[in-house]
This record gives structure tokens, sequence and C-alpha cells, in this order.
């Protein structure tokens, strides 16, 4: 059954406010979540004081400016900074994103940052990935072809090429599965908006000689069908690609290879 | 101990669901006129006595067509309520009980529904 409460280890209690920065004047305050697994407590919500004026424009900054001044033990992903590696999805102000691309200007009031959500915590922001990255892989995500290699490079016309556009530039954030209920509730058995997305980009190839054996793998009630076109994987995209509309298309070849 | 891909891999595609959406998707189509005919003819029919609604209702196209409208609905409420099972329903045993009980729960509301419009309509 879908659970409408957080197991009883999982549920939120007040956490540590930690002081304010000595003589900063113009502050923003965090809200931000943490669990760790090296105890045996509940997770906790800290109340954190960023100063704006030590500090860059983006979520990220804060918290990394945070983790310099306040506290070392806060734990997060991030590695480019520039919204192309993926790794500081997060929900921020009650959205999925990433902390680097996200302006604390954008946020009203309180910034709240959780980890993704009905993921698997590791530690603080960091959620365990292994199950969407298996999905990930389970959708093949490579040319396949069973002509005999040829001389140079698969060739591909320009209008062809321009299929995948809108499909390539997936950073496999997770923003959109975790945004899913679909996924929320069925995350064992459906693939998730991202695997699909990734999977039609292949479907969408015109290279591609596995479409059938693709669409096959796909056809199952849960692996694609529990998409119910909710569109909060659209709507949390950080890359502003469409998910559900790759899921659609997808659909839509299903229905017409049987008429 | 199973790989993470192992168990998204699992017991392999059912190769089936799409036969499901498009079920679903033919049935809401024809819903739109069956639902706005069931409406027209429950709204003229409101407060008239049993024998204008034999009569309405002996009329073989009106007959047909609500005996569709009970097709229809029924066939996409049984697929509706399918989705909803398998949606939020994670116990295998649990699951498997429910969706017989609503597969037969469908069935009998309606042979109900198409008993009672072909009782009126012979009636008359």
């Amino acid at each position: 059954m879908v659970e409408l409460t957080l197991p009883k280890k999982s549920r939120l209690t007040p956490g540590k406010t930690w002081p304010k920065p000595v003589g900063a004047t113009n502050l923003r305050e965090y809200h931000i979540y943490r669990w760790s697994p090296d105890d045996d407590k509940n997770p906790t919500v800290d109340i954190y004081f960023v100063d704006m004026d030590d500090c860059g424009p983006m979520v990220l900054d804060g918290l990394l400016w945070i983790k310099d001044n306040i506290d070392a033990t806060l734990t997060l992903r991030r590695s480019c900074r520039e919204g192309i590696c993926g790794s500081c999805a997060m929900n921020i102000d009650g959205n999925n994103t990433l902390a680097c691309t996200k302006g604390v200007e954008e946020v009203g009031g309180v910034v709240k940052v959780y980890p993704l959500p009905h993921m698997k915590v590791v530690k603080d922001l960091v959620a365990d990935m292994t199950n969407f990255y298996a999905q990930h892989e389970a959708i093949q995500p490579w040319l396949q072809t069973k002509s005999p290699e040829p001389q140079k490079e698969w060739l591909q016309s320009h209008e062809d090429r321009e299929e995948l556009d809108g499909l390539y530039e997936c950073i496999l954030c997770a923003c959109c599965s975790t945004s899913c209920p679909s996924y929320w509730w069925n995350s064992d058995r459906y693939l998730g908006p991202a695997a699909l997305l990734q999977s039609y980009r292949w479907l969408a190839d015109s290279r591609d000689e596995a479409t059938g054996e693709r669409l096959d793998d796909l056809e199952d009630p849960f692996r694609l069908y529990r998409c119910h076109t909710i569109m909060n994987c659209t709507q949390d995209c950080p890359k502003g690609l469409n998910p559900a509309k790759a899921i659609a298309n997808i659909k839509k070849l299903m229905v017409e290879r049987k008429i | 101990m199973r790989t993470p891909l192992s168990k998204v891999r699992g017991l392999g595609s059912a190769k089936d669901g799409t036969e499901h959406y498009r079920l679903m998707g033919l049935t809401s189509l024809a819903n739109v006129p069956l639902t706005l005919f069931f409406i027209w003819q429950v709204v003229s029919l409101y407060g008239q006595s049993y024998e204008m609604v034999v009569e309405r209702l002996s009329q073989p196209l009106v007959a047909v067509v609500m005996a569709l409208v009970m097709v229809s609905a029924i066939f996409h409420m049984k697929l509706g309520m399918q989705t909803i099972i398998e949606d939020y329903i994670h116990g295998e045993n649990r699951k498997l009980m429910l969706l017989i009980a609503n597969t037969f729960f469908s069935v009998f509301v309606g042979a109900l529904s198409l008993f009672a419009v072909l009782k009126l309509g012979l009636a008359g």
C-alpha cells in the first residue's frame, strides 16, 4: 500500500538553529534537511543564516558557504557548478532542481532544501541513485545495429539528427523521475521519465536498428504504462526537456505497430 | 544479494499494456457522446411515469445506445480501477485479490445494467 505517512525513523524532527554570522546585515535563512547514517537519530531540519554579501547568487553557493563557514559536516554532491553534471539535484523551495542553476533570488522567504523526494538518503542531501542508474542501464542506452559496420561512421541526415534535439541533452540528474508520483509508488518496476526519455532518444535515432526489441522490452504495464501524464517531469526538468512528450511518443509507437 | 540491474530487469517485460492503454483511450472517446446521450435521456425522462420510460426504451435505437453506454462506461470503469489498484496496492496477494474482485464486480454490474435495459426495452 502507498505510504501516506513517513516510516517512524524517517519522520522529521526540529533541528539545530545555527548562530547568525557576526556583523552580517544581508542574511538569508536556509532550512536544510539533515540525516546521518552514523547515529540512530531521526532526520532534522537545521536552520542556517547565510551572509549574502559574502556569497554567490545561487543556492549551491549558499550551501557551500554554509559548509565553508558554519558547518563542515553538511553533505551534498556537486561538481560542475554550471548545470551540466547533474550532481547537485535536490528539492529546493518545493521543486526538484539543480542547486547550481537555481538563484536564491528566485526563492521567496526561507530557502528550504531537501534531498530528492522518495529516494533513500545516503546522508543529508545525498540520495542513493543505485536503482536510478540501473534503470538507465536497463534501457541499453547505446547504438544497436545489425548491418555490417560501415568503413567510417554511421551516416545520419540533418533532419534525422534534429529528431534527437530535446532528448540527448538529458544529464541524468533525476529531478524528473523523483518528482513523479508514479515513480514514488512503483520505482521498483516503473522505469521513470528519465530512463524512458533516454529510451526514446534511441528509438528516435535513425541509425539504430533495435527499435522493435526496444519496444518489446518496454511493453509492460509497469515499465512504461505507469506514466499517467502527470507532467511533473516536464515541469521540473532543469534543462527544459519534455520527458512526458517522449513517453507519449513511445506509447504512440506501441499503438502504431499494432494497427 | 541481487545486482541492481537484475532487480530492475525483474521478470522481464510482460509484453502487455498497450491493449489496456488503447482500450482506455477508445472507451474515453466513446464515452463522450454516449454519456451526453445518457444524460439527455435521464433528464428528459425525469419525473415521467414508468410507462413513459418503457415506451422510450422500447425504441430500438434508444435501447441499443443505452446498452452501449453501459458496456463502454463499465469497461472504462474496470480499466481505470485496475490502474488504480496496480498503482497503489503493493502486496502481490492483496493486489491479485483486488484485481479479481474488480473484474467480478464490473462483470456483475454490467450484466445487471444490460438486463435492466433489455427488460425495459422488451417490456413495451
